[in-house]
């Protein structure tokens, strides 16, 4: 019996929802009693290894051969799964991030195991059970999942639990897996990610705005207002049905959901679409035109105003108290 | 070319969820039920790719006799033939294992669910199919072109895209950006009552999960409005009192 976390790393690094994952990885290893190990697969730095002992991985499992440089969740799966056996290692915990999405599940259908996707919380364990809380109905409720057989395989959402540091050393380890060849057929053509932007899914401030703002050329005061805070940008539905804004930043029922500390919505209305995928943002901050609008009822802050006016001002004061710290 | 279109029956996105029975059962009274907004993004696509009498497209649905209406609508939309397998979905495992069950014995060259059901999110049954089925599967894409033998597909990664080549055959969950939602017109709907529809029983599947429990999450406090004129006081609240930055 022990825990397995998959580190999963972006360009050679771990980010913080990964350290995230380890903490919770630990709390649960702590809980049963017994030992967490990790495993990376790809080019990481040894030194970026080591560093995951401080959040209490005992031992990593490091995956280096060509073959697994750039992820495919198929033979990603299999080599999981193999290290999973080898470790006798009955839960696996991986972030529900987009590749971890690809494969928590067939890394469940290969170990039998009860797959948990997008917990938000430790385990219920109470009276030998496992019990997890995950989000459910586009957020708008929560959902008990009981655990039933002997392996599990649980997927946490990034920014749902802090990371706790915990010092130990990890020893690597080389780890080879035999993957079948028929676990290649994806070839990758091209990777493109915008380095100088916070990605949307793991942000911790999200600023977004909605049809309100009248077109894309408004956009200037949202950015600035993001880069200054080191936020993340967002929108509603209907402004990257107009293409005012890329589809990457739709957030809500039928775009992503997300759950960052602050959420900044300006001109958006908060229909009930939209609130499913931003409703467990911990503080939410609204600045609408109109009193009546829906999305005032779930918000912490408010300002009742034409973001015109209101965000400009904003700027300036954050740039004063940044000024001033 | 052979397509599969995995369709759910999913509480309209309008929906004020609650439950009964000391909260362990979702309360159906008075919800109307939808075609997954996903699962008709892929729909979409796959009649897009077949169009012109070049193919089929199929779509399954693992339910019971309620969601035949569902059902419709989709055919309504432009599917071929439809299949339903009779059984309450009880998880997505069970889905994954009654649609790989009758998806091997068919020869598909493409599988298409959603990204996600809007009910459970799980966006699980499309991975799992790849699993079950042993072929490639991509969990979310943002796009889908094909190729000859091949597709090109756009899969969303985190601030940013990877576009990749699949032969297929494949299993792919769809995401906004891949098509357009369609609406059905007169001569769908007309034409979806006689498209066939046949029902499949359901296999024997051992589950190994169970919701035990639902809570609905608990209320904001009242919103703390900040004068128009005073945005500053806004900034100061979120940074002295909130403290996210
Ligand atoms: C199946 C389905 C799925 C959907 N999924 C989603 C989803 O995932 N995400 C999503 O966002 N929507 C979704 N929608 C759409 C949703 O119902 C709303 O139509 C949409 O969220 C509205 O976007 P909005 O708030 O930007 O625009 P509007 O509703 O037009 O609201 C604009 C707001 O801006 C305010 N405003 C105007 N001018 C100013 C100003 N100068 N200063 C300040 N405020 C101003 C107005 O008072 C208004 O409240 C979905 C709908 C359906 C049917
Ligand atoms: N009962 C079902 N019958 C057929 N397909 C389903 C069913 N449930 C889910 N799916 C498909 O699987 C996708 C992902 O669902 P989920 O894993 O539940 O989020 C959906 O978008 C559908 O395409």
């Amino acid at each position: 019996m022990s825990v397995l976390v998959y580190v999963e790393n972006a360009e050679g690094k771990f980010k913080k929802s990964i350290f995230e994952v380890v903490s919770y990885a630990k709390a649960i290893a702590k809980q049963m009693n017994t030992s967490l190990t990790a495993i990376s697969i790809g080019n990481v730095a040894i030194s970026e290894l080591e560093h995951l002992g401080k959040y209490g991985v005992e031992k990593v499992l490091n995956v280096t051969n060509d073959k697994l440089k750039s992820f495919v969740n198929q033979a990603y799966a299999s080599v999981i799964a193999e290290a999973a056996k080898k470790e006798s290692a009955n839960v696996i915990v991986l972030s529900n991030s987009f590749s971890g999405k690809g494969l928590a599940p067939r890394i469940g259908v290969k170990l039998d195991a009860a797959v948990a996707d997008g917990a938000i919380e430790l385990p219920n364990t109470d009276g030998g059970k496992f019990i997890i809380k995950k989000t459910a109905f586009s957020n708008k409720a929560f959902a008990m999942v009981e655990m039933n057989s002997d392996n599990k395989v649980i997927s946490l959402i990034p920014n749902s639990y802090k990371v706790v540091e915990d010092n130990g050393a990890a020893k690597i380890e080389e780890f080879n897996s035999e993957n079948k060849d028929s676990d290649f057929k994806i070839i990758i053509k091209e990777i493109v990610r915008a380095t100088d932007k916070v990605s949307l899914p793991d942000a911790e401030l999200v600023v977004s705005a909605g049809r309100g703002l009248k077109g894309p050329e408004n956009w200037g005061m949202v950015e600035e207002l993001a880069n200054l805070l080191g936020a993340a940008t967002a929108c509603s539905k209907p402004v990257s049905d107009s293409d005012w804004r890329p589809h990457s930043e739709h957030v809500g029922q039928t775009g992503i959901a997300i759950s960052p500390n602050l959420y900044i919505a300006i001109g958006i209305s908060g229909a009930i679409q939209h609130l499913a995928g931003v409703s467990s943002s911990k503080v939410i901050v609204v600045i609408n035109k109109d009193p009546e609008a829906p999305f005032f009822k779930v918000a912490d802050y408010g300002i009742v105003g034409d973001a015109f006016e209101v965000v400009p001002k904003m700027i300036e004061a954050i740039k004063a108290l940044k000024a001033n710290s | 070319m052979k397509i599969l279109v995995c369709i759910s029956n999913v509480p309209d996105t309008t929906t004020k969820i609650t439950f009964t029975n000391d909260n362990t059962q979702f309360n159906q009274a008075g919800v109307q039920f939808v075609l997954n907004p996903y699962d008709e993004i892929a729909l979409s696509r796959a009649i897009e790719l077949t169009d012109g009498g070049n193919g089929t497209v199929t779509v399954i649905n693992v339910g019971e006799v309620n969601t035949e209406p569902t059902i419709r609508k989709a055919l309504a939309i432009g599917a071929t033939d439809a299949v339903r397998i009779n059984a309450a979905p009880k998880d997505a495992y069970f889905v994954a294992k009654q649609i790989a069950a009758y998806a091997k014995e068919q020869a598909y060259d493409l599988i298409l669910t959603g990204r996600e059901s809007i009910d459970y999110n799980g966006a699980k049954v499309a991975a799992m199919l790849g699993e079950l089925l042993d072929i490639p599967s991509v969990s979310i894409i943002k796009k889908l072109e094909i190729d000859g033998d091949k597709a090109t597909v756009e899969r969303e990664i985190e601030g940013g895209k990877e576009v990749l080549t699949i032969p297929f055959p494949f299993v792919a969950g769809t995401a906004e950006g891949v098509a357009e939602w369609k609406i059905p017109n007169m001569r769908g709907i007309m034409s979806a009552r006689t498209k066939p529809l046949t029902v499949v029983e359901a296999i024997e599947v051992q589950t190994f999960s169970d919701i035990i429990k639902f809570e609905t999450p608990a209320p904001r406090g009242a919103v703390k409005l900040v004068d128009a004129s005073d945005p500053e006081k806004l900034v100061d609240f979120l940074h002295s009192e909130a403290k996210v930055f």
